[in-house]
């Protein structure tokens, strides 16, 4: 009964102290039919012949199957982020070599606006697939893909460089095969921050969902069923009953698989933290204990999921026999300047210069093609974006920083209103752009005053968070001490509470910056009844010229907004970071 | 090496399981090599209980490492059964300081990792093993708890238990009582010292590291003592007869007391150490000067405690005393050593006059005599003031030092030394020190 071969599975309780409910059975039964059903049904719609108007029909008999196949992509491109940022996490912290190429690989990657790559890889998709709606399909997979990947990526390599020398030292004693320190020790290490970056990754899957089932393309338009399409539609034709029922389906789905999935995952994964005490809130574990009740669920598991498992973590074993060296872990590598004096830096060297290069060329001709004026309207553009950007962000921390602190400051009042957040935050902030369209259009201020808004609506949950985990950590010593020295009201702010939230503030406002770069996009140009309305920005020109077809334009305007984003990185924010990290950390 | 160990021995019959000859780890690759073990060698024989002593720094968890086949030796050979060791030490289990459980897995499945190289053994019988050496350890009952539910003794006895699961020949030991508190420290010690005499485990000889002098005495057979920077065997000394060593007696007390003479002289020659003459091991060239890491809070406890005491105290006693081990006394006798406060006489530290002015002056005047001291008595730290005098605008990046440095200690010694200069330099007001951007400079008066 236990099952000790699988790292993952660690303890079963016996059967028979488990109740059996025969209404567990009819529901796991009920769950496998709408199963098979929806992949049958999403089969049939992928190989299908292609249908690239689609028409959407607004009846909310339709929802549920537009919802079946929005989590579809959802799931495809998770499933597809999750594999490739296991191979490139993994892969990045195996060898210093590869480290050095692929981790600014990846930081490259990051900052690229997802959106831009979609004419390349919806054009290459439906080519591939001319006949089939699986062309457009995948395009759409793939976008969302890209938006999930990469922080995976990092979180892996993360986890693996940081994995304990005790624990490293270890398994060498023990002489663990590569597959075996794979699956017993680095994954199960790793498993924790995975899951929690695979919940934003989620989030940020359903963001640009939206935006990935209704574009066009030069003369070509798509539109993919699902929510995302239902909304757009709805918003217009100015069907508010539709725009609000599609509203709550997405609310219920993402609602859903939080409370179905990963909730009882992030549950589950408390026994894979190495703190020896956690005082965390372990969160519920509701629905996956309740399917154990069920005999049809333990009959499937005992009989097929276990062996199975056992059968490939055998295979794999073998595959993976050789017995894995010991290495050093990072902290025990030698200085900065002791890495810098070694000559073993010369292949990567050459290929980041191939990289370079071969980015640089393409840049350069685009640049020398692209004419001067050209260039400085993009200039210009960005100047615009940069200023919405930063308002955007002014005017988030003005408003979090007040009401996350009160929130986080209050234990109670922390646990009534982070659930309500919570939900409020799942919304994609693009589900909800063309409601907002609708109405602000025909306010004074048009879309100016919309693009702010949106751009708002996707970063500030971040912030928020951040803030509120701040202010709860503020050891209960400072602030009895702050009333003790009698502080008024400014001098507690000045020298407890601001400095306090400072890091997590930072945190939070570096992750909501790249956000709204990236949301600048779809923000900053909209398609509604037919008109386009823009509001300058680099996110107007990337969408205008994707829109158009003028790829060269699009190339100039990804690439510089790529590399302000990158510049901004490394210099402002990294900056703010450290000096947060080293002046204003409480802990150390 | 050998012909000077088996003085009075019977040695020729009895099996060599591992040997390491001429081991020495650097620190750093081309041209910038840092001595962490140098030249080591030593034996590891059937039956016997070997201790590693040293003061921290002296390599002795490296050599550990080195011969369980987790570090490579930069130069010399580690030998297992008169083979050549590559890769993992085969014949050896390694119980950690920190226990090294894996927290995601129950006590049982912890130990089960134990065999899981093992191809060919059915999970039953996997389970049975394991449940054996959870007994053997004192922990049948527990097999179904995960580590975090156990206390620090418990915690340790599955880490033994997953050691012995393989039944290994020679059982590898790094600090493993230092992480407990001294009631399960004293019981797992006793626990461990039973099997291994009552020969209830099939292993056939066990090294320790430790820095507890008193711990060491009571476990092993045989006692090496390191010094530090670069990692050299100081002195092998054998350990008592068996009645003696668990009576906890006079002679007891008096080898604990040598060593801690040993230790707390670091360049005292060994003989005059040693009045039973009971050497084994004849130590290697004196050591090259280094900053003891002493807080300076610390020292001035230190020495307010030595006065109050009457000025003189059996170093054993004060460790006692304060409450500190000895890797946390050393750096405040050799720092106390280094300022002139104090000298050993004997085994015992004697407070100077110097000492004694600085433990009664009030605090400014003794930020002035430290300040006095240090900048006659500290050459580095002197060089530190100097290098910031002639240097544009009186100021120098901490990087550059380190850099300095790390000619003569390994990156981490390096770094830790500047911090305790800068540490002395800050409180003696000789220099300033920016964290944020990591510049020593000269304050404007202070120039």
């Amino acid at each position: 009964m236990v099952g000790r071969v699988w790292p993952f599975r660690v303890e079963r309780q016996s059967l028979q102290r488990i109740r059996v409910s025969w209404w567990a059975d009819l529901v796991a039964f009920l769950v496998l039919v709408l199963v098979l059903f929806g992949v049958i049904e999403v089969a049939a719609r992928w190989i299908g012949p292609m249908t690239s108007e689609t028409t959407l029909d607004l009846s909310a008999w339709n929802l549920p199957l537009y919802a079946l196949f929005s989590l579809a992509r959802m799931t495809a491109a998770f499933t597809a982020a999750l594999g490739f940022g296991l191979v490139y996490g993994r892969l990045a912290a195996a060898d210093p070599r590869l480290e050095h190429v692929l981790l600014p690989v990846l930081d490259i990657l990051q900052s690229i606006p997802i959106l831009s790559f979609m004419p390349g890889v919806v054009l290459a998709l439906v080519a591939l697939f001319p006949h089939r709606n699986l062309g457009a399909e995948l395009a759409a997979i793939v976008l969302i893909f890209t938006s999930q990947a990469w922080n995976l990526a990092f979180s892996v390599y993360q986890s693996v460089i940081t994995v304990p020398k005790d624990l490293r030292e270890a398994a060498a004693m023990l002489h663990f095969t590569r597959w075996q320190r794979l699956t017993r020790l680095e994954l199960p290490f790793a498993l924790v921050p995975l899951l929690w970056n695979s919940v934003m990754s989620w989030a940020g899957g359903w963001f640009f969902l939206m935006a990935s089932e209704q574009f066009t393309l030069g003369e070509r338009s798509f539109r993919l069923p699902g929510l995302g399409a239902y909304l757009a539609t709805a918003a217009d034709q100015g069907d508010l009953r539709a725009l609000g029922l599609g509203l709550v389906a997405l609310v219920t789905v993402i609602v859903l698989v939080d409370r179905l999935f990963w909730q009882p995952l992030l549950a589950w994964s408390h026994r894979f933290t190495l703190d020896e005490v956690s005082s965390e809130l372990r969160p519920g574990r509701a629905a996956g204990s309740w399917f154990q009740r069920s005999l049809l669920v333990s009959w499937l598991w005992l009989q097929w999921m276990h062996p199975l498992v056992r059968w490939l973590d055998h295979v794999f074993d073998r595959l993976l026999r050789q017995e894995a060296t010991y290495k050093l872990t990072r902290q025990e590598l030698p200085s900065r300047s002791e890495t810098t004096r070694h000559g073993r830096r010369a292949l990567p060297l050459l290929a980041g210069m191939g990289l370079f290069a071969l980015v640089g060329g393409t840049v350069a001709r685009a640049a020398l093609e692209l004419p001067a004026s050209s260039w400085l309207e993009l200039a210009t553009a960005a100047s615009i974006s940069f200023a919405r950007v930063m308002v955007t962000l002014i005017i988030t921390a003005l408003w979090t920083v007040p009401v996350g602190v009160a929130i986080g400051t209050n234990p109670s009042l922390t646990a009534r209103v982070q659930p309500v957040v919570q939900t409020l935050a799942s919304i994609p902030a693009t589900a909800l752009f063309p409601a907002i369209v609708l109405v602000l259009l025909g306010l004074p201020g048009g879309l100016q005053m919309a693009a702010l808004v949106l751009l708002a609506l996707g970063t500030q949950w971040y912030v928020l968070f951040n803030v509120i985990a701040g202010a709860a950590a503020i050891p209960h010593d400072f602030i009895e001490a702050a009333t003790i020295f009698r502080l008024t009201w400014w001098q507690r702010w000045q020298h407890l509470l601001l400095p306090a939230i400072f890091p997590s503030l930072i945190t939070g406002l570096i992750t909501a910056a790249g956000g709204a770069w990236n949301a600048t996009i779809v923000a900053e140009y909209v398609v509604f009844r037919g008109e386009i309305y823009v509001a300058g920005g680099l996110g107007a020109e990337i969408a205008s010229s994707a829109a158009t077809g003028d790829y060269q334009r699009l190339l100039a305007a990804t690439v510089l907004m790529a590399a302000i984003v990158v510049v901004l990185n490394r210099t402002f924010w990294a900056r703010l970071y450290r000096l947060s990290m080293e002046r204003f950390q409480l802990a150390r | 090496m050998t012909a000077t160990a088996t003085a009075g021995r019977i040695t020729a019959r009895i099996p060599t399981l591992l040997a390491a000859e001429e081991v020495s780890k650097y620190y750093g690759a081309d041209g910038s090599h840092v001595l962490v073990l140098d030249r080591i060698t030593l034996e590891l024989r059937d039956g016997e209980f070997v201790a590693l002593l040293g003061p921290s720094g002296s390599g002795k968890s490296t050599l550990l490492r080195i011969l369980a086949g987790l570090l490579s030796p930069s130069s010399g050979e580690v030998r297992v059964h008169g083979e050549p060791l590559r890769g993992v030490n085969p014949f050896a289990a390694m119980v950690f300081q920190s226990f090294a459980l894996f927290p995601w897995l129950t006590v049982l499945q912890n130990v089960e990792l134990g065999l899981l190289h093992k191809r060919g053994l059915k999970s039953e019988e996997r389970r049975q093993r394991a449940l054996a050496a959870l007994d053997l350890v004192g922990l049948d009952g527990f097999e179904h708890a995960y580590p975090r539910e156990l206390s620090g003794g418990m915690k340790q006895r599955v880490g033994f238990a997953r050691a012995l699961v393989r039944e290994p020949e020679m059982l590898f030991l790094d600090e493993p009582f230092s992480a407990l508190d001294v009631l399960a420290a004293e019981n797992l010690r006793g626990d461990l010292l039973d099997l291994w005499l009552a020969r209830k485990i099939p292993t056939r000889a066990i090294l320790m590291v430790t820095h507890n002098i008193d711990e060491a005495v009571t476990l092993a057979d045989r006692l090496l003592i390191f010094s530090a920077n670069p990692g050299r065997i100081r002195a092998e000394l054998p350990g008592l007869p068996l009645a003696e060593r668990l009576s906890k007696g006079q002679t007891h007390a008096e080898l604990v007391d040598t060593i801690y003479r040993i230790m707390t002289n670091p360049r005292e020659e060994i003989e005059r150490l040693l009045p039973q003459a009971r050497i084994l091991q004849r130590p290697a060239a004196p050591t090259s000067p280094v900053l003891p890491h002493a807080d300076v809070g610390e020292l001035t406890g230190f020495l307010e405690r030595l006065t109050a005491l009457g000025g003189r105290e059996d170093l054993f006693e004060l460790a006692r005393d304060l409450q500190l081990e000895a890797d946390e006394l050393l750096p405040l006798v050799e720092a106390a050593q280094l300022l002139e406060f104090t000298r050993v006489e004997e085994g015992d530290v004697v407070l100077t006059e110097t000492g004694r002015t600085f433990a009664t002056a009030d605090l400014l005047q003794r930020k002035e005599l430290f300040r006095q001291i240090v900048a006659e008595r500290v050459e580095w730290i002197r060089e530190i003031v100097w290098t910031l005098r002639v240097a544009p605008r009186h100021r120098q990046a901490e990087d550059w030092i380190v850099r300095r440095l790390e000619e003569h200690f390994s990156p981490a010694e390096a770094r830790r030394q500047l911090e305790t200069a800068i540490e002395w330099g800050r409180y003696a007001e000789l220099f300033a020190y920016d964290e944020h951007s990591g510049i020593l400079y000269l304050e404007e008066n202070g120039a």
